[in-house]
């Protein structure tokens, strides 16, 4: 036996397995690129199925409030916490209340969110697509002269864009409000001087960049939800995977896509 | 000469190594009755797929009234569909709608219709499958999967069809309601004039609902013929089938 063909059945060339990821990696990202350039075609023309977004807001936002609300309380009075300890090592304890609103509202209200969103509503969209898809759902709303993209996606997208932003500011209000009550009822804190401080440090563009990233991970969790509830393959199995994709995509995408805003933000001096 | 309503014309399907469809070819005429009977995994599904637009051919032709629609999409599309019927063989039914819904969906969604008059086809049309109307507002969960296949059955012909679609229509059902669903599929079918290709492997359903039968077998039709002759077509792989033998020059899909 020669020694190409020893390789070939045995031991795997590792440049052609990296170059076989590669590709593959390629063309998923192709595959997902073509999936969101229909979702958006179909979100921003018409014909819109307002009951379908409606539904869908009130299933994304109004659903998700208890635990948006949970994180960001106890994210705001962690954040207080440890400014404080961290603060009082050179004797900046007093910053507290800024550099939480700082925090929750640039970063963390908006970012908690979003990852808890992945786990809630990008991985339940994906499951009850992929369900959809293996039931033949899907084919039948095609055999009815519906489009799947107009019916289904779209309205998950759109709902997710509108949500988003709003499950961020209430996020918000809740993160500082979570600090504000650890810093007055356990720090010392004046309950006014600390509402004070928050009101006069925080600016339009902490808030505006906080909801500008909602926006983006908002299409980030619906688009990967129902990409990967789409080509979920049969069985419990193949929607538990769909499921489990969708969200650890969502969540690594939110991240990725929160540090590019991020440096763009302070490129523009937002 | 009529021009046949649906046409597969040396159809070829591939899913990657997997050389599904090689070469269908079938001809349905309006009215006509025709069942394509065939073994797991002979590409019964993935025929009806393709004829339905649901799947692309990677080669051959399909026509519908003569109108080639093989790689047609939007309007020419959505055209045809509004004149062709499908009942799925899960039934397919949209469990986030109550049955009426379900049934009324392409009157509500193209238009034709408001909501309270669909509601009333919808009950109408359930009546003609003898279901009542207090189905209606359930949803598809809560109800048997007889009652499922006869709602599926609703939705694919309200809109009165001039072709419709049955895949595996009677699978899953106990016998009494199998053929219950034959018996509504002929008189509702009839009472339409609609053409209707039907796929399955339960015989007794082909018998009873077939004007013709053709077996695709290896992605091929290998023989097509009235079915009063199914039983005596003188096909080995036929007469393999019909008869459900083991032996013979079909392999069981084990």
């Amino acid at each position: 036996m020669s020694n190409a063909s020893t390789r070939k059945r045995g031991i795997p060339n590792p440049l052609a397995w990296i170059g076989a990821a590669a590709l593959g990696l390629f063309a998923e990202i192709g595959r997902l690129a073509v999936f969101s350039a229909r979702v958006k075609a179909a979100a921003f023309t018409p014909r819109w199925y307002f009951g379908q977004i409606w539904k869908q807001i009130i299933q994304i936002g109004f659903y998700s409030l208890p635990v948006v609300g949970l994180s960001a309380i106890f994210i705001g009075a962690a954040l207080a916490l440890n400014i404080y300890q961290g603060g009082s090592r050179f004797g900046a304890e007093q910053f507290v209340p800024n550099i939480v609103v700082l925090g929750i509202t640039r970063e963390l209200g908006a970012t908690i969110t979003a990852l808890m969103l992945a786990g809630r509503v990008s991985a339940g969209i994906s499951a009850e697509i992929g369900a959809m898809r293996v039931t033949e759902q899907i084919d039948a709303l095609e055999s009815l002269s519906a489009s799947p993209y107009r019916y289904l996606y779209a309205p998950r997208f759109i709902a997710a864009l509108i949500a988003l932003p709003m499950l961020v500011l209430v996020a918000d209000i809740i993160g500082v409000m979570g600090g504000w009550a650890v810093s007055v009822f356990g720090l010392g804190f004046d309950s006014t001087v600390y509402l004070r401080n928050t009101l006069d440090f925080v600016t339009r563009n902490d808030v505006l960049t906080g909801l500008i990233k909602a926006v983006v991970f908002g299409a980030v969790i619906a688009l990967m939800g129902c990409y990967q509830g789409d080509k979920s393959k049969a069985g419990a199995t193949g929607v538990g995977r769909a499921a489990t994709l969708s969200m650890v995509g969502a969540a690594v995408l939110v991240l990725a896509s929160n540090y590019i805003m991020s440096t763009l933000f302070v490129e523009f001096g937002l | 000469m009529t021009t046949p309503i649906l046409s597969l014309q040396n159809v070829e399907k591939r899913f990657g190594k997997n050389h599904v469809l090689r070469g269908v070819t079938l001809d349905v005429a309006p009215g006509e009755s025709l069942v394509v009977i065939g073994g797991s995994g002979s590409g019964k599904s993935v025929m009806l797929k393709n004829a339905l637009g649901l799947m692309t051919p990677d080669s051959g032709q399909i026509l519908f009234n003569g109108e080639d629609v093989t790689q047609s999409r939007g309007k020419t599309r959505a055209r045809m569909r509004e004149r062709v019927g499908m009942l799925f063989q899960s039934g397919a039914l949209f469990d986030s709608l109550t049955v009426w819904e379900n049934v009324a969906f392409r009157l509500v969604n193209s238009g034709i219709v408001n909501r309270s008059k669909a509601k009333d086809r919808a009950i109408e049309t359930l009546s003609k499958v003898r279901l009542g109307s207090d189905v209606a507002d359930l949803y598809p969960a809560e109800i048997s999967g007889g009652m499922q296949k006869r709602v599926s059955l609703a939705r694919s012909i309200i809109s009165k069809p001039d072709l419709i679609f049955f895949d595996e229509p009677t699978t899953g059902l106990d016998p009494i309601t199998a053929d219950a669903i034959n018996d509504l599929i002929i008189e509702q079918v009839r009472g339409l004039g609609a053409a209707t290709v039907t796929i399955t492997h339960d015989m007794s359903s082909a018998r009873k609902i077939a004007d013709e039968v053709a077996m695709l077998f290896e992605g091929k039709i290998i023989w097509r013929g009235k079915a009063s002759e199914v039983d005596s077509s003188g096909n080995p792989y036929v007469d393999q089938f019909v008869h459900g033998r083991a032996d013979g020059p079909i392999q069981p899909a084990l």
